[in-house]
């Protein structure tokens, strides 16, 4: 039985965590952007990122004073039991939103679509949006919280199969360039493209493409992973770089997640990760302990799996 | 594009002469000393629509506007807890700016991603006022570091926290990026112009989708604001 109190305090860290400290994967990332960017103005920008990051740390104050728009994602092993049940886990979640909303500070960002009301405290109908995942086996639970920012870098488009990778080429660039124009996108970025499923399942997995997987990680179907490194190498030789400046880092990491669609189209999202790449991970055991992490680790062959049956043996060797 | 080069950087008041603002040059880097104060469409419309007093003497205290919303909490003893700031998009303010650059006096409009060159040359320029860029997006720790105090919170009740006017004290404030001259030229067109002029052939291999979309457009040298 995972403890209720853990969970709140993890959840805690965790806003804090993501907020403060850029993940490492990313920060290799912009640290290669910054050594290859030779235009004058984009090369400036990354170096004064390298140093914010640095100084955010050093003073534990939020790295970007827009501190997006905190969600959760839940992760489960199949034997995991909660204290207080999946009600008790919601409200320790919600509760750590707005607690660590008023610590560390972050920004009260979330208001009312209509009537513009803020709570002050990130927390609203809706927000934050918590997401579940399960795997196979396990007592644990992941609690993984990701603050994506911006208003900008994100379209949806329904394509054809006649549209091809060259049609998925030019929505790529078309969202690059529109968005990239005078950095609003806030790049270089985590590009997170889906592909298939229907409209909203096709967003959810271009955000998650985003948000979920690390820099450098690559899908597992080796075809897509190509495609993934041919998509980075095209976003960044647009010949524009942070801030819309003229650069060649636009993409730190392009990832790629499919999901099976209606036989007529091929769905396709875009997603931009900004130069806050803010996410941070935990698991807490059954006995209470917590490790911290940064790579949510996410897609796993269970999430992406094909067949009816997951065989319970396979699982254990596959994600060994 | 040639060798990197340190751009020039350059310390300038809250309350600048129009001399101190005439000599910006488009990608100058500036630190700011004085009083900066946030206004974006809360305050814009509450002022400019609905008629509001000024809650603080603008331009004598503060002549920049950043358009921003800071990480930051108001305890319950009402002192401040300040840590990241940076800005929002201003071309949203589009509407509201005339009149704000008109009635508040204001001459450093500080944001993110600039206005157009129209804007600059219709009512930045013929008041003298300069557009700053945040640097990144989201230098937030770097110029939360150059707060020295928070002055004082106007319209939180009313506006909330995010949209309240937030009046704080700058000590070498930055960086930020000069994007507009007094001739009303963009950084951001010029940077933009020089991209569009490779992208026919990035785009080579690319086919325009099966489906088009109402006012679609295929030149890519279009500005996205306006």
């Amino acid at each position: 039985m995972i403890p209720l109190d853990a969970i709140e305090a993890t959840a805690n860290t965790l806003m804090a965590k993501a907020a403060i400290e850029i993940p490492d994967d990313y920060l290799a990332g912009l640290r290669a952007a910054a050594d290859s960017e030779d235009g004058d103005l984009s090369s400036f920008v990354l170096h004064a990122m390298l140093e914010n990051y640095a100084a955010a740390k050093e003073d534990g104050r939020a790295m970007c004073g827009d501190t997006g728009t905190p969600r959760w994602y839940v992760k489960m092993g199949n034997e995991c039991r909660i204290e207080g049940g999946p009600v008790a886990l919601e409200a320790a979640l919600r509760r750590a939103t707005a607690q660590a909303t008023a610590d560390v500070p972050l920004r009260p960002n979330r208001v009312h679509p209509l009537w513009r009301t803020d709570h002050d405290n990130n927390v609203g109908i809706g927000a934050p949006e918590i997401e579940y995942g399960f795997e196979p086996e396990g007592e644990w639970i992941d609690l993984i919280t990701v603050h994506k920012g911006g208003l900008f870098g994100t379209d949806y488009r329904m394509l054809f199969p006649s549209d091809g990778i060259e049609g998925i080429k030019r929505f790529y660039l078309d969202s690059l360039v529109a968005f990239g124009k005078r950095g609003l996108a806030c790049q270089p970025a985590i590009i997170g493209i889906g592909l298939g499923g229907a409209k909203d399942a096709c967003m959810v997995l271009g955000k998650r493409a985003a948000c979920l997987r690390t820099v450098g990680n690559r899908n597992s179907d080796p075809r897509i992973a190509e495609l993934e490194e041919e998509l980075k190498e095209l976003g960044n030789s647009i010949g524009m770089g942070a801030m819309g400046f003229v650069g060649k880092n636009m993409v730190i990491d392009c990832n790629i997640e499919v999901g099976y669609c209606h036989t007529g189209g091929m769905q396709m999202s875009v997603h931009a990760f900004c130069l806050s790449s803010r996410r941070a991970v935990a698991r807490i055991h059954a006995d209470g302990r917590v490790e911290y992490r940064t790579d949510p680790d996410w897609f796993t062959p269970y999430q992406r799996r094909e067949t009816v049956e997951w065989d319970l043996p396979t699982s254990r060797a596959k994600s060994a | 594009m040639g060798p990197s080069h340190k751009p020039r950087e350059i310390r300038l008041s809250t309350t600048p002469t129009p001399e101190a603002l005439a000599e910006l040059k488009l990608g100058d880097i500036v630190y700011l000393d004085g009083l900066v104060y946030t206004a974006r469409e809360g305050v814009y419309m509450r002022v400019l629509d609905d008629g509001a007093d000024l809650p603080i003497d603008l331009p004598d205290l503060s002549m920049a506007n950043f358009h921003c919303s800071p990480a930051a909490n108001i305890r319950e003893d009402g002192s401040h807890d300040l840590g990241a700031v940076t800005a929002t998009a201003s071309f949203r303010f589009a509407k509201w700016l005339p009149r704000w650059i008109e009635q508040a006096g204001a001459r450093l409009i500080i944001g993110k991603g600039g206005m157009s060159s129209k804007d600059y040359k219709d009512y930045f320029v013929p008041h003298g006022a300069v557009y700053l860029s945040t640097v990144g997006y989201g230098t937030g720790a770097l110029l939360g570091r150059g707060v020295q105090e928070v002055h004082s919170v106007h319209w939180n009740k009313e506006l909330g926290m995010a949209q309240a006017m937030w009046v704080i004290r700058a000590h070498h404030m930055g960086p930020f990026i000069v994007a507009s001259d007094q001739t009303g030229e963009c950084l951001f067109e010029r940077e933009n112009a020089k991209i569009s002029a490779n992208l026919e052939k990035v785009y080579e291999g690319t086919r325009p989708a099966v489906l088009k979309r109402l006012g679609e457009t295929d030149d890519r040298s279009d500005e996205m604001i306006g």
